[in-house]
């Protein structure tokens, strides 16, 4: 099991190295140059001269990748060029906030994917397995940001329930925090319900074809019994495989969501660094996601080894 | 339901002002400000927060003219290269800093010198500045510099404590210290901007809050939707197709005016190997797209009649407008006659690249369907906006719809665009008499003098067509219609004094 976790580990290097020069070099063949987005309107060329020797964006690209590479492995991700700010600090800062917005969309993904999927293959082809497949459906294809501003306005505007968007840290008034985060988090998890649904559906149906299924109801066992105990466990394997790598998508940002409802996450930190081409913050960015990502893959193959003792032997 | 609600927040509020409760204002803004440091800083939205956090050394009034601020007086010497200023006694910064000659110095010296200083520019004619005595300055230019006055008036007459300033260095934007009204508190990236009021604040008697957070919220339907669901008490920048609902809405306030800035077409004369085509060369096709156009149409179908039509720099009601040429009525006929002379009297091809977000891609598209009706097929590049600059500068482009923030001097909306020199001269535009006319403006104080010359560059420029002026927007606030005594100003500021919750 430990051997299994380093190896991962050890081959999670090169690939992180991998990805920091794809996105280094991919950022060179954006349009646009970062110092005139950067001067802004006051794009004199003396300005821009000098922002050039000082972001360092005179020297040849490897010389560029070198140095943010060498400052990366000692913590330095560089300085934000639009907000003067070191990217470490950025990203620290967000973090906590899209961790949170994660985990709660998980959770709303799961309280309605999962049950759904259970309902709907135990009921295959009744009506509650239409609806079902419905309701997944929609969640799929109804825009993030289409829903959202529909909340905002019915939630909020008209109801008065919730704040209609901002956030609050969780460590500073725990229950506005989550009240903030509950529509955006339900809307990132309508999404990500119908994709957890649709496993829960196909892994519960494949497991109630198998033999020891059909023995266990040979034995007389009461089916609320077989399913969630005896069926359930089996087919949650693949459920949390997909769950964990959701989540790991769920880190990288919410784009839409984070920028209807106006959460300070990683999606808007992006978004804004891209437009006003603050290299910086995207590789800073993409290298702390991809590391998350990468982490997140490896704890549902560790999960996946846990729920499956078959898969222990292999590894 | 929405009548409950209203009732329920004027109890409230009522409640709040008559027990002398704390009160707190919510701004709602279009981005997130970056670095709150007023050398370095560039985006628009920094300056609204600059408006209840850094004082200046002169502020303008809605009618664009200067009064005092920290300076109490000014004068220039007979050859104008001397500018002495008489600055208040009464005030501190927010870290107890007297405020004194010795301040303005330093802030002086900082916005030319600070290596990452983006004002150097701004006021490159300053040679210095130098104490008079406890409560006077001396600033001296190396030439007549008619538009310093207006760099004082904003970001480069900030004043910031030399104290904080010395001891945070560039990092002074995370933790700025100024002797603004209000003074900072905290700050969370793409969140929130806290201000709260500061005590010693000279002017103290006009401010009647006591905190204010500004929120970016760069939606502009969510941030009306935070303001109606009491989620904020003020925004900026509406949407113009929201000005109408929004101005029935009697829950809600709207103020409005009309900005400095301009939007237009700017027309590739003279940068590289794209200046060309015929439209580069030929006087008479700008000339016919020009008349082609319907600005109170485009106005009336784009922003349903908030924005003013223009067709100068500088919008109809500024004082350096030159009336000898109003915003023209659309002349079709005129146009294809134009078209006709030229030899092109069956058709002609015209490439425009604009921002890619809906406004501009409409304003573009009416456009295109005006010029169609006489005879110019416009095609239409949407592009990503720090790409378009990018081809801008680099020339690839026949015409290019952009705009201008505008500035209070004319020289601002004007020198740098269509001088030959000019920082931001990206249509390639060069000409030796509007040269000598636009510098002529710029090194002089005499406002006659200057509005002459502009009016004799106006002349050129309107048989010319370098850039198609096409519309002035307009700064459009929403707020609870509890708030009384905000004043709109063209500049777009959010000034607060005397900016309160009425007390029912």
């Amino acid at each position: 099991m430990l051997s299994f976790i380093a190896r991962r580990l050890l081959i999670a290097i090169p690939t992180v190295l991998i990805i920091s020069f794809f996105v280094f070099s991919l950022q060179f063949l954006l349009p646009g140059d970062p110092v005139l987005a950067m001067a802004g309107e006051e794009r004199d060329p003396e300005t821009l001269d000098r922002l050039r020797e000082q972001y360092g964006f005179n020297d040849p690209f490897l010389v560029q990748y070198f140095n943010w590479l060498t400052d990366a492995l000692r913590g330095d991700l560089g300085q934000s060029l639009r907000m003067n700010q070191p990217v470490t600090a950025l990203i620290v800062e967000k973090l906590p906030v899209t961790f949170q917005l994660a985990v709660m969309a998980l959770i709303f993904a799961m309280a309605i994917g999962i049950p759904m999927g259970i309902l709907s293959a135990v009921r295959k082809g009744s009506w509650l397995d239409y609806v079902a497949n419905f309701v997944a459906l929609s969640g799929l294809s109804i825009p993030n940001f289409w829903l959202g501003i529909l909340l905002i306005l019915l939630v909020s505007v008209n109801l008065g329930w919730l704040p209609a968007s901002g956030y609050r840290p969780f460590s500073v008034d725990p229950w506005l925090s989550i009240q903030t985060m509950i529509m955006p988090a339900f809307v990132l998890g309508t999404a990500l319900a119908a994709a957890l649904m649709r496993h829960t559906r196909s892994a519960m149906l494949q497991v109630l074809r198998s033999d020891y299924v059909r023995t266990a109801r040979a034995k007389g066992l009461r089916e609320k019994v077989v399913i969630l105990k005896h069926a359930l466990r089996n087919a949650l394997v693949p459920v949390v495989t997909v769950s964990a790598l959701l989540f790991g998508e769920l880190l990288a940002g919410a784009v839409l969501t984070e920028q209807i409802f106006t959460i300070p996450g990683f999606g808007k930190l992006v978004v804004d660094a891209v437009f006003s081409r603050d290299y910086a913050v995207v590789q800073g960015i993409v290298l702390v996601t991809s590391v998350a990502f990468i982490l997140m893959n490896l704890l549902a193959d560790t999960a996946y080894m846990i729920l499956n003792p078959r898969m222990r032997d292999g590894a | 339901m929405k009548l409950k609600q209203t009732a329920a927040l004027s109890a409230l509020l009522a409640a709040m002002a008559g027990a002398g409760h704390a009160q707190e204002l919510r701004i709602g803004l279009q981005d997130d400000a970056d670095a709150l440091d007023p050398d370095q800083s560039r985006t628009f939205v920094g300056r609204i927060v600059y408006t209840a956090l850094c004082d200046k050394l002169i502020d303008i009034t809605p009618d664009l003219e200067f009064i005092p601020q920290l300076a109490t007086d000014w004068s220039w010497n007979d050859d104008e290269t001397e500018l002495t200023m008489q600055l208040r006694e009464d005030v501190v910064f927010h870290d107890g800093t007297p405020f004194d000659a010795e301040a303005v110095v330093y802030n002086i010296d900082r916005s030319l010198n600070l290596p990452e200083s983006r004002r150097s520019s701004e006021i490159a004619s300053v040679e210095g500045a130098e104490v008079v005595d406890e409560h006077a300055v001396v600033i001296t230019v190396s030439q007549t510099d008619a538009t310093l006055l207006a760099q004082l008036a904003d970001r480069a007459g900030m004043m910031i404590s030399p104290a904080a300033a010395e001891e945070q260095g560039t990092d002074f934007g995370s933790n700025p210290v100024c002797s603004g009204p209000f003074s900072f508190v905290e700050r969370v990236q793409q969140d929130r901007i806290e201000l709260e009021r500061f005590d010693d604040y000279w002017n103290g008697d006009d401010i009647h809050l006591d905190t204010v957070v500004f929120l970016p919220i760069p939606d502009t339907s969510v941030r009306l939707a935070n303001l109606r669901s009491g989620d904020l008490d003020m925004i900026e920048r509406l949407a113009a197709t929201d000005f109408q609902t929004a101005s029935n809405d009697d829950a809600l306030r709207v103020e409005d005016v009309v900005a400095l800035g301009y939007q237009g077409i700017t027309m590739n004369v003279g940068n590289g190997e794209r200046a060309e085509g015929p439209f580069g060369q030929e006087t008479a096709l700008r000339q016919a797209l020009h008349l082609a156009i319907d600005r109170e149409a485009l106005n009336q179908v784009a922003f349903d009649g908030a924005f003013a039509p223009g067709n100068q720099p500088f919008p109809p009601d500024s004082p350096f407008y030159d009336d000898r040429f109003p915003v023209p009525e659309r002349d079709p006929e005129r146009a294809r006659e134009l078209l006709e002379e030229a030899g092109h009297g069956d058709g002609v091809t015209l490439e425009v690249q604009m921002a890619n977000n809906p406004v501009q891609t409409q304003v573009m598209e009416i456009i295109q369907a005006m010029a169609a009706e006489v005879g110019i097929d416009v095609s239409l590049r949407a592009t990503e906006f720090a790409t378009m600059l990018d081809q801008q500068a680099a020339g690839n482009f026949e015409g290019s719809q952009v705009g201008w923030s505008g500035r209070v001097d004319p020289d601002g909306n004007i020198h740098q665009f269509l001088h030959c020199e000019g920082g931001l001269n990206d249509g390639g535009w060069c000409h030796e008499r509007t040269d000598e006319l636009l510098d002529g403006a710029r090194t002089t104080n005499d406002v006659d003098a200057r509005k002459d010359m502009y009016d004799e560059a106006r002349e050129i420029f309107d048989a010319e067509q370098p850039i198609i002026y096409l519309y002035h927007p307009s700064w459009i606030w929403a707020m609870d219609a509890a708030i009384e005594g905000f004043v709109p100003n063209p500049d777009g500021m959010i000034r607060l004094e005397g900016v309160r919750y009425a007390a029912e």
